[in-house]
């Protein structure tokens, strides 16, 4: 098992922390895992993104040019990386925000509306953890239930409200790729 | 004890802590902030010393001082600051006490960007300050690895009564790995008779690094060098991986040694088969280690984040027994394996 994930939106879409999540939850499952984020002045206002190797092997590079697996949340990052991608690999796109089709056949391109089914489960800042639960039922790279593990033990005290709609989050996106609505 | 997920910054924190540093003075500047931000909530936390210094001058001179007295001190900053601290370092180096400091560099020269980089080589492992001296050097190239060394550090200051610097870079402090730490356990000091501890029942210490008279500096300096040789017959350390059958060895060390790993991995694919050989102390050099390794391979290509300063050490290693090609990146800009893999097969193509 190797899977080169990268998760990229505008700052404060919870790019970096849902890619912490899918971090945590290959740590839980004895993979060897590394999280890279970008960090920098180009933070603010652009785009954040964050690069999660999952290995059976020792992760050499925490960077990777092709990703085996983006997620993308807004226009810029699915402009960026979906000619990235590695050919067999998946692209998940947030179509809330991005409203062009994939140009790729050689990938798999999961569509998902993740903006409005955060919305619809009371908060749109969930959007990420939504296009996570798209993922995992199109490709388990890691189990739900360690996604949930990684929410419970690794989101502070002050914050532990947001648990529970979050694992919400993360089964609806799950169930929109199951059930394609 | 179980592994947790630390970022490279914060993991080096812990393990300062875990080593039993007493006293951390620092000063905030980007990639290594998080290292300062962490230490100012645990330090007080465990009633040990913690200072935002007014600045890297500051810093340094508060380790200096803290050292003189036997504590365990650690300060951490990134490129623009490890200028700015040079004159104490080389102040502490020439008293004989001993101190811990990071340096998470960062693209150069002048004030430059945040990005990773290894361009301040030249500076930390040749002195960087004024006067021979010549401090240990550690380039860890995982977060596992940079809690090790940071501890390791600590006992080599310790033994050899001298700086010990750990050569890190923004990737390797802002990346998260999951990382394994010693337990907790309260600072212990070990025998220091030298030390500033009030002359209660003992004649006076004086530790100084100001000697007016020619022949004590000179002694000073003699006794330096006795220093640096056990070091350099005792503390050399290296990896070596998949140098076994390797046509092309590549010479790399910290965030840029890992990327040529996977860079390896997939030049073996295309048929090229190379091998890394990675420095763990920069400085000592493992230089006879790498002559031999070099001796088993066709040709050496050097990569780093610079525009080739460790290229010198592998050069006076290996002489000009076998061709050596470099590939570097400046300014913050990080290869992809891809590029590296590219670099390797440019190497082994050339005749």
């Amino acid at each position: 098992m190797h899977e080169e994930v990268i998760i990229s939106g505008f700052g404060g879409q919870g790019a970096l922390f849902a890619g912490q999540l899918l971090t945590y939850a290959g740590l839980y499952e004895g993979r060897q895992v590394s999280w890279i984020p970008s960090y920098g002045p180009e933070m603010r206002g652009g785009t954040a993104h964050c690069t999660v190797i999952l290995s059976d092997e020792p992760v050499g590079s925490p960077i990777v040019r092709n990703p085996t697996i983006a997620i993308v949340l807004n226009p810029a990052s699915m402009d960026k990386y979906e000619p990235l991608v590695a050919p067999g690999g998946i692209l998940v796109v947030n179509t809330s925000l991005v409203r062009r089709p994939a140009q790729r056949s050689d990938i798999t391109v999961v569509r998902v509306p993740a903006n409005d089914l955060a919305h619809e489960l009371g908060n749109v800042r969930m959007a990420n953890v939504v296009l996570l639960g798209a993922l995992l039922a199109t490709k388990p790279i890691v189990s739900p239930d360690s996604v949930k593990r990684a929410m419970e033990e690794e989101i502070p005290a002050h914050r532990k409200h947001i648990i529970e709609p979050n694992k919400r989050a993360l089964e609806r996106g799950m169930q929109y790729v199951a059930e394609g609505r | 004890m179980a592994k947790v997920l630390m970022k490279g910054n914060e993991a080096i924190a812990e393990a300062a802590i875990r080593a039993g540093c007493e006293a951390y003075f620092g000063y905030p500047i980007t990639p290594q902030s998080e290292v300062l931000e962490y230490m100012s909530a645990r330090m007080p936390e465990l009633g040990r010393a913690f200072v935002q210094a007014e600045s890297e001058l500051g810093a340094v001179n508060m380790v200096y001082g803290a050292a003189c007295t036997g504590a365990r001190v650690m300060t951490t900053t990134s490129s623009p600051g490890f200028s700015l601290m040079q004159e104490g370092l080389s102040y502490i180096a020439c008293s004989e006490v001993p101190a811990v400091a990071v340096n998470v560099m960062r693209g150069g020269p002048g004030l430059g960007n945040i990005q990773p980089s290894q361009a301040d080589y030249f500076q930390m492992t040749k002195g960087g300050g004024h006067g021979d001296y010549s401090p240990i050097v550690l380039a860890p190239s995982t977060v596992q690895e940079a809690v090790d060394l940071v501890i390791l550090a600590f006992d080599l200051a310790d033994k050899y009564r001298q700086p010990v610097y750990i050569i890190a870079d923004g990737m390797l402090g802002q990346m998260m790995e999951p990382v394994e730490l010693p337990e907790l356990k309260p600072p212990q000091r070990p025998e220091r008779p030298w030390a500033l501890t009030g002359a209660k029942g003992r004649p006076r210490n004086i530790i100084t690094s100001l000697q007016l008279d020619p022949p004590t500096l000179e002694k000073v300096n003699l006794r330096l060098q006795e220093t640096y040789k056990r070091i350099r017959e005792n503390e050399q350390r290296y990896e070596e991986y998949m140098t076994d059958d390797a046509d092309l060895l590549v010479v790399a060390y910290g965030t840029a040694a890992r990327i040529v790993k996977t860079a390896i991995v997939k030049a073996r694919r295309d048929g090229l088969t190379a091998g890394l050989f990675r420095p763990i102390t920069v400085n000592p050099y493992p230089y006879d280690a790498l002559r031999r390794a070099a001796e088993k391979a066709k040709r050496l290509l050097v990569v780093e984040l610079s525009a080739g300063q460790m290229l010198e050490d592998v050069r006076l290693a290996v002489m000009d027994k076998r061709p050596i090609h470099f590939f570097g990146k400046m300014g913050g800009v990080v290869p992809m394996p891809e590029d590296v893999v590219d670099a390797m097969k440019k190497a082994m193509a050339e005749a």
